[in-house]
């Protein structure tokens, strides 16, 4: 249950680092807060910014807003022990984990720049991943044993 | 678990608020040219200023946006070996069209300075302070004082700037050409077309100066030689 309260709560924070910046790249605010550097209006601008026609940050709320609800789902009294959401999670995290390593070479190798949020978004996204992953190992609910009274 | 959910409900509320301020102090007050799109588009029937010979085989256009980082970084590392290799050599022309991004502030306003400037004969001195001071993108901050010193820097006579400016006079022009970039299916800056056709679409890097002088000698290279006059007799 831990597991899952931790990436419930992971999740969250990347959710609301994904909605800063794609609500940024609808043009809501000013100069996007990245220190002195500016790499996240490098990344920002870049045409690479954009995937399928959509904002990438647009996948980043998409993603972490289907791991909140699928972590949130999975805390039901009900679901405690059904080790299927466990599944869905590392697999939910997977595909985050291959999308920001696909952004994070583009931005080492192709864009040279780097974005601090995206970093952080990076982060988040592994680590979610890291407890999923252990999550799915442990197990935190074990199955009530057969009562196995003896009448002397 | 009553407790976990609290702690959810918190979080998101701080996280909420916290999203929240930073998109409202992200910036100073845009002055009157940045402040977005004019009600009025212009087809003045301007197309952009360019560098090098009508008669150049080859038109690369540019649509940049001035704030842009990777746009500066283009015109200060690549550009003067561009112009060395192809524009001076007749090769190729090139034609700088705006593409302001909505995400940024004062790309409007940057183009519009470089407009004004450029109504003085100054585009490109214009166009060299704003890329290679870009330090004013960084900020955040209201640039227009340091617009100023960047066109007064560039030969622009001031009272016909400071007028130009609180006009808003190229907003239009500057629309015009974005709605341009959106019908050419520009998505991201700096975007380049070669004879109408957009270039480098699979390339997974920034081009350089050499993937460019590597096109534009294939151009030249196919294309059909130019009839000769019928000789005098």
């Amino acid at each position: 249950m831990r597991h899952r309260q931790a990436i419930a709560l992971l999740a969250l924070v990347g959710l609301f680092v994904a909605l800063y910046l794609w609500l940024h790249a609808l043009g809501f605010g000013g100069a996007i807060k990245c220190g002195a550097s500016g790499g996240c209006e490098a990344v920002q601008t870049s045409p690479w910014s954009v995937f399928l026609g959509f904002p990438v940050a647009f996948y980043g709320v998409v993603g972490y807003l289907a791991v909140l609800i699928v972590a949130l789902a999975s805390l039901r009294p009900a679901a405690l022990a059904d080790r299927k959401w466990n599944v869905m999670l590392v697999g939910l995290a997977t595909v985050g984990v291959l999308f920001t390593a696909y952004l994070t070479y583009l931005e080492l190798f192709v864009i040279h720049a780097i974005c601090r949020w995206c970093i952080g978004s990076a982060v988040i996204i592994t680590a979610i991943w890291l407890v999923a992953v252990m999550s799915s190992f442990h197990r935190s609910v074990r199955s009530p044993e057969p009562r196995t009274d003896r009448v002397a | 678990m009553n407790r976990f959910y609290v702690m959810v409900g918190v979080l998101a509320l701080v996280l909420g608020i916290g999203v929240f301020a930073m998109l409202r102090t992200g910036g100073a007050t845009a002055p009157a040219a940045a402040a977005g799109a004019p009600p009025t588009v212009v087809d003045d029937s301007f197309r952009g200023y360019t560098l090098g010979q009508g008669s150049a085989p080859v038109e690369i256009v540019e649509y940049l946006d001035f704030e842009c980082p990777v746009c500066a970084t283009f015109a200060t590392v690549q550009m003067p070996t561009i112009k060395d290799q192809l524009i001076n050599t007749g090769k190729a022309r090139w034609r700088f069209r705006d593409y302001p991004l909505p995400i940024h502030k004062y790309s409007r306003f940057a183009a519009h300075a470089a407009q004004c400037a450029g109504a003085q004969g100054r585009y490109f001195e214009m166009q060299d302070q704003l890329f290679s001071h870009h330090q004013w993108a960084q900020t955040g901050k209201d640039p227009s004082s340091l617009f100023r010193d960047f066109a007064r820097d560039a030969g622009v006579d001031l009272k016909a700037y400071d007028v130009c400016m609180e006009a808003g006079r190229y907003a239009g022009r500057i629309e015009y050409s974005r709605q341009e970039g959106d019908q050419l299916a520009v998505d991201g800056t700096p975007t380049f077309y070669a004879n109408g056709t957009k270039l480098f679409t699979s390339l997974r890097r920034l081009p350089n100066s050499d993937d460019f002088k590597t096109l534009v000698d294939s151009i030249v290279a196919h294309s059909p030689p130019k009839p000769r006059a019928p000789a005098r007799h």
